[in-house]
């Protein structure tokens, strides 16, 4: 009897707890929201873009641990990765991002009490209006969808790596495996059936933002309407639309 | 800026131009500086220049034909290197490569048919067998010749020749301007960078012609042209100084400039440059080839001493103009774009892009010119 009313809890708790968490996760995921895109012209509805907010991240490493496993991106290899930048009572600066912070970042490089200021600036495709990446591309493999994301035909890329001496940002690298660029898609395949990217998906503390530009009432419009931010390398012309809140005049 | 403590992107701990990247504008600037010298003579009529002008001309298609193996062997994807091509996207200063190589491949080898013609028909009469069939081919079944015809054919080579001038600077002017155009590149980035490379190749085409004369001349124990010798001496050695000056000016006025740039650009030089730059490139294959120029320029002396002068600088300045295509080539790529640190490079021995496949390259067009010596013979044993 009292076999079978244990059974019964156990059989009861255990449903209930696996109802839960399918439950909590679509109640709590903020993933999808569908969008429809049957032809050209639902596409020229987007813009994407992305804010950093580097006054929030903690360093955790989790976004460059999604992207390479939703993107299988090649070993030393990042699409994306985080910075650290510790200055101490010297003034001295020293910044870093061992193995692209996927591993997070384990130990300071100066003596805790002498650090006087540190913070962490992830880092990713700017997705530049006026990309250089796709100005110098000899054969046309990399261009900007008509949504605003720059991408790469890697049927038909090279390999000749001019993209990768062109962007100033250092997010390009020629993946040896394929002899093909590479870089950060904004993970166009999540992103065109109404999730979010990866990197995005994964920040416990929503440093990154991905939105809609072309949408006035868009979080990132919004964001962008409220916060004062930077861009890296303005002075270039690039025009990237990845925008970072709280920007160091250290960051380069 | 503060370079203590070196940071680099983390994608940029390889370089992605390796010495494959150097090579390409080391033997294109060879092709074009030696076909501007054969144009002197055929365009511009310098007589002394005669003896060698043809000469120039198959040591330009012997490097030509080379030109594009070490790309091709840089390339991710060699198997749609024709992409290039077939979908040119004209935004990019890569994009135009293929026609202007192909334009000025045409124009090499129009040139040297037209100038041959007349010693291919001599070559076939002489010739049997395979020989002959081989020459017959080469003049497409047009085997006699008379005066109306050789008229034309030296009316085209000054055309082609005429033609050639702005093609061989535009194909390196042009391989100058895609480094020169990356903005993102601190070593690069400079308007100046087409004109530096022109300069660089008549320099490099100069010395490679002087060079292989000599040695040829003094193996074979032929007769040489001094006058010839001596012009060309004279012209490397005003050529090398305007290359040298124009490529100093611009360190010095971006360091007079102390931008930001200078701050990352005095570490590059005075660190991972400064032997490759400021002790090689600079100090020992600029500096002692322009002292033993001007000596042989300047003062009279006996010409077999003469000759050994120019010869051992010309071949320092080959080095020199080596040099140069890989500091920049490599150098820019030492940066990082973060412009907190350097990265290193040196190339394997035994690798894909590895130096001894760089050596091969370099090395195959010399052996091509022995055979292409057999099919246009350009040397004769009077200094005729």
């Amino acid at each position: 009897m009292e076999n079978i009313e244990r059974r019964r809890f156990l059989k009861i708790g255990l449903t209930s707890a696996a109802g839960l968490m399918v439950g909590s996760f679509f109640g709590f995921s903020n993933t999808s929201k569908q969008i429809d895109v049957n032809n050209y012209d639902d596409l020229l509805k987007f813009d994407w873009g992305y804010i950093v907010d580097t006054t929030k991240c903690i360093g955790c490493g989790s976004c460059v641990r999604a992207c390479s496993v939703e993107n299988s991106v090649p070993d030393t290899f990042f699409r994306t990765w985080v910075e650290r930048y510790e200055i101490n009572k010297d003034e001295k600066i020293r910044v870093d991002s061992p193995k692209g912070a996927i591993e997070s970042f384990n130990e300071d490089n100066f003596a805790p009490e002498d650090i006087v200021k540190a913070f962490f600036v992830p880092k990713i495709c700017n997705h530049c209006y006026n990309s250089a990446c796709t100005q110098v591309c000899p054969v046309g493999a990399t261009f900007h969808s008509p949504d605003g994301v720059v991408l790469i035909d890697k049927e038909h890329c090279i390999g000749c790596g001019y993209c990768v001496q062109a962007c100033p940002y250092g997010c390009r690298f020629i993946d040896h495996h394929k002899g093909t660029a590479d870089k950060c898609t904004l993970c166009y395949h999540r992103i065109h059936k109404g999730e979010i990217p990866a990197c995005v998906n994964a920040c416990p503390r929503s440093a990154r933002v991905f939105g809609n530009l072309k949408d006035p009432n868009s979080i990132i419009r919004k964001i962008l309407h409220e916060r004062r931010y930077g861009l890296l390398k303005a002075d270039l012309g690039t025009n990237p639309k990845c925008y970072y809140i709280g920007l160091d005049i250290e960051v380069k | 800026m503060d370079l203590t403590y070196n940071f680099l992107f983390p994608n940029e701990l390889h370089i992605y131009w390796t010495v494959m990247i150097v090579l390409y504008p080391y033997i294109t600037g060879m092709v074009a500086g030696a076909f501007i010298v054969s144009s002197f003579y055929h365009v511009f009529g310098m007589e002394k220049l005669k003896s060698v002008a043809r000469f120039a001309l198959v040591t330009s298609l012997a490097f030509l034909l080379f030109a594009t193996v070490p790309l091709l062997n840089h390339l991710g994807r060699p198997e749609r290197a024709f992409n290039i091509m077939l979908t040119p996207n004209f935004t990019s200063a890569m994009s135009g490569f293929g026609f202007v190589y192909l334009s000025y491949m045409i124009i090499v080898v129009l040139e040297i048919w037209f100038s041959y013609r007349k010693d291919f028909i001599a070559k076939y009469e002489e010739s049997k067998g395979f020989v002959k069939l081989i020459y017959k081919a080469l003049l497409l079944n047009s085997v006699t010749t008379n005066e109306n015809m050789d008229r034309l054919d030296k009316k085209v080579v000054v055309i082609l020749g005429a033609i050639g001038i702005p093609v061989a600077c535009i194909l390196h002017g042009y391989v100058g301007f895609l480094f020169g155009s990356i903005k993102a590149n601190l070593w690069w980035s400079t308007p100046l960078m087409f004109i530096i490379f022109i300069f660089s190749a008549i320099v490099s085409g100069l010395a490679v012609l002087i060079f292989l004369y000599l040695f040829v001349h003094s193996i074979r124990k032929y007769e040489i042209n001094q006058d010839s010798v001596d012009l060309m001496a004279k012209w490397l050695w005003g050529f090398m100084i305007i290359a040298v000056t124009l490529e100093l000016m611009e360190v010095l006025s971006i360091s007079y400039e102390k931008t930001e740039r200078w701050a990352v650009l005095q570490q590059l030089i005075n660190g991972q440059l400064k032997v490759s730059y400021v002790y090689l490139q600079i100090g020992l294959f600029s500096i002692v080839p322009f002292i033993i120029l001007s000596i042989t320029s300047l003062v009279k002396f006996a010409n077999k001493y003469r000759n050994l002068l120019i010869w051992v600088s010309s071949g320092m300045l080959l080095l020199q103009v080596l040099f140069m295509r890989w500091n920049v080539v490599i150098g820019g790529q030492l940066i990082s774009k973060s412009m907190r640190g350097f990265t290193e490079y040196f190339p394997g021995l035994w690798d894909k892009e590895g130096l001894f496949v760089a050596f091969l390259l370099v090395f195959i067009p010399f052996i091509l010119l022995r055979y292409f010596d057999k099919l246009f013979p350009f040397f004769n044993k009077t200094n005729k």
